[in-house]
């Protein structure tokens, strides 16, 4: 009776999370961004790797002064990430094939579900409804855990101070432009009109136009419509995207997709299994005092 | 080349005669040379030698697209606008226009689910890509920034030029 009245228990709680799982009860639902997101095309073709987007972001954003002049080329012997004193950086690359290099810009991609605002503990990051991934500085505790979860390696940590310990990356120029309608100023400078700011909706179907269009300029893929769950940012190229420093082995999935069933079971672990097992603790209890006595001594008669 | 030549010169005296548009906008001055980036702060407006260009060229729709009453060059615009009359305003920001991303243009573009030029260039990606893209593909004329337009004082101090001794300290010595 005791083993029986344990399974059954068991049973019951085992039915609970199999029908809470099918209901999705604590799953969280699948985001498609926010439908009015603004975003950014970048046509990789178009960019001739003249860094204006790079002293744009330094002087919009306040920057300090850069190691060397945005007129250097020589930055360009190795690919550059992101810092916390450069938001953006353009790399080159396919150096040795004709038709001339490639640049790429790199920058924050402005996630439809990003990776960094989910890991984030303290909430320092929010995805506003222009598509921004902004953060606040002032909760910021410095744990880094953005930097490991950011599949595009794009937040940058301020080294410079101990006491006040700082992630930093493109905002989209959101206090400065974009919460005012404002392109983000490496858009407004590009004199090649590599980047084209607007509705990520209608950029995507601009970037679609501009492949069928002409199939001989551009890989048919737009890279950021469906990877990682969407990105604001949506590049076009020439050359497979994984020659122009491109993740090729990102899923279409969301990178909380990885945690979030593990994570959605947690509010079920805090709430059903105290009650569960107290119930199961109590039904063997219950066994132990009072029936267990009886069916042992009629076991004893025998 | 030449009887091609020939035929666009008569196709556009024909066009002249046959369109009742006001002739001005056929036989307005064409300008030897027009002043580009009058407004610029971080380079200085410069003069754009047409008349040069329209020599090498020749083609006017090269540039100027459908709108000068020449045949159009683009099989991607041919496919509606072979037969398109010229426009009264054939210079390139009577098109394209310097503020492509201000709110107003956004807002008309997402409103307006019928437009076709949705992808319209801006007057400034219009002009460089149109002018280095043909520098590039004949090897011949400025690609450089400053070979056309050199900086003002305060697009010295945009671009941290005074900044250009020290290597950055990843970069690998030759």
């Amino acid at each position: 009776m005791k083993r029986r009245n344990f399974l059954k228990a068991c049973l019951i709680g085992g039915t609970t999370i199999a029908m809470g799982k099918t209901n999705k009860g604590w799953a969280s639902g699948s985001f498609e961004g926010y439908p009015e997101s603004m975003g950014v095309l970048v046509d990789t073709t178009r960019c001739i790797g003249c860094r204006s987007c790079e002293a744009a972001c330094n002087k919009e954003q306040n920057l300090p002064e850069p190691d060397t002049s945005f007129d250097d080329k020589s930055v360009f012997e190795e690919p550059r990430r992101p810092t916390a004193k450069a938001y953006t950086v353009v790399n080159q690359y396919e150096k040795q094939k004709p038709g001339g290099p490639v640049y790429r810009k790199v920058q924050c991609n402005h996630c439809n579900e990003p990776a960094c605002l989910t890991s984030c503990f303290v909430n320092a990051y929010t995805k506003t409804k222009e598509g921004a991934v902004i953060y606040n500085s002032k909760v910021c505790v410095g744990c880094r855990n953005c930097m490991i979860a950011c599949p595009f390696n794009v937040p940058g940590y301020d080294y410079e101070s101990v006491t006040n310990p700082v992630i930093k990356k493109c905002i989209l120029c959101y206090d400065t432009r974009l919460k005012v309608g404002k392109p983000p100023a490496c858009v407004e400078i590009c004199p090649q009109e590599a980047l084209t700011f607007g509705h990520r909706a209608d950029l995507i179907k601009v970037a679609h136009e501009r492949i069928r269009s002409n199939p001989d300029r551009y890989v048919d893929h737009v890279y950021g419509e469906k990877e990682v769950g969407g990105t604001s940012w949506l590049y076009l190229s020439g050359t497979e995207f994984d020659k122009i420093g491109f993740d090729p082995s990102l899923s279409n999935d969301p990178i909380i997709s990885n945690v979030k069933d593990f994570l959605g079971m947690v509010p079920m672990v805090l709430s059903i299994w105290p009650a569960l097992f107290s119930g199961i603790h109590l039904l063997s209890k219950h066994d132990a005092g009072s029936e267990g006595h009886d069916t042992e001594s009629k076991e004893e008669d025998r | 080349m030449s009887s091609y030549k020939q035929l666009i010169v008569a196709a556009l005296s024909l066009g002249a005669i046959s369109v009742s548009n006001p002739p001005a906008a056929f036989c307005a001055a064409v300008p030897d040379s027009v002043t580009l980036n009058e407004k610029g702060t971080l380079y200085k407006p410069f003069s754009f030698n047409h008349a040069k260009h329209i020599q090498q060229l020749k083609e006017c729709a090269g540039c100027h697209h459908h709108t000068t009453g020449t045949l159009v060059l683009d099989p991607e615009c041919a496919r509606c606008h072979q037969n398109s009359s010229p426009t009264a305003v054939v210079s390139c920001k009577g098109c394209h226009s310097s503020k492509p991303f201000s709110p107003e243009t956004l807002a008309e573009k997402h409103a307006d689910k019928q437009r076709y030029h949705k992808d319209k260039m801006g007057l400034k990606g219009a002009m460089h890509q149109s002018c280095i893209g043909c520098h590039q593909k004949e090897g011949a004329g400025p690609v450089g920034c400053q070979e056309c337009h050199p900086r003002t004082a305060a697009g010295e101090a945009f671009y941290s030029s005074s900044r250009l001794g020290a290597k950055p300290a990843h970069a690998k010595e030759h």
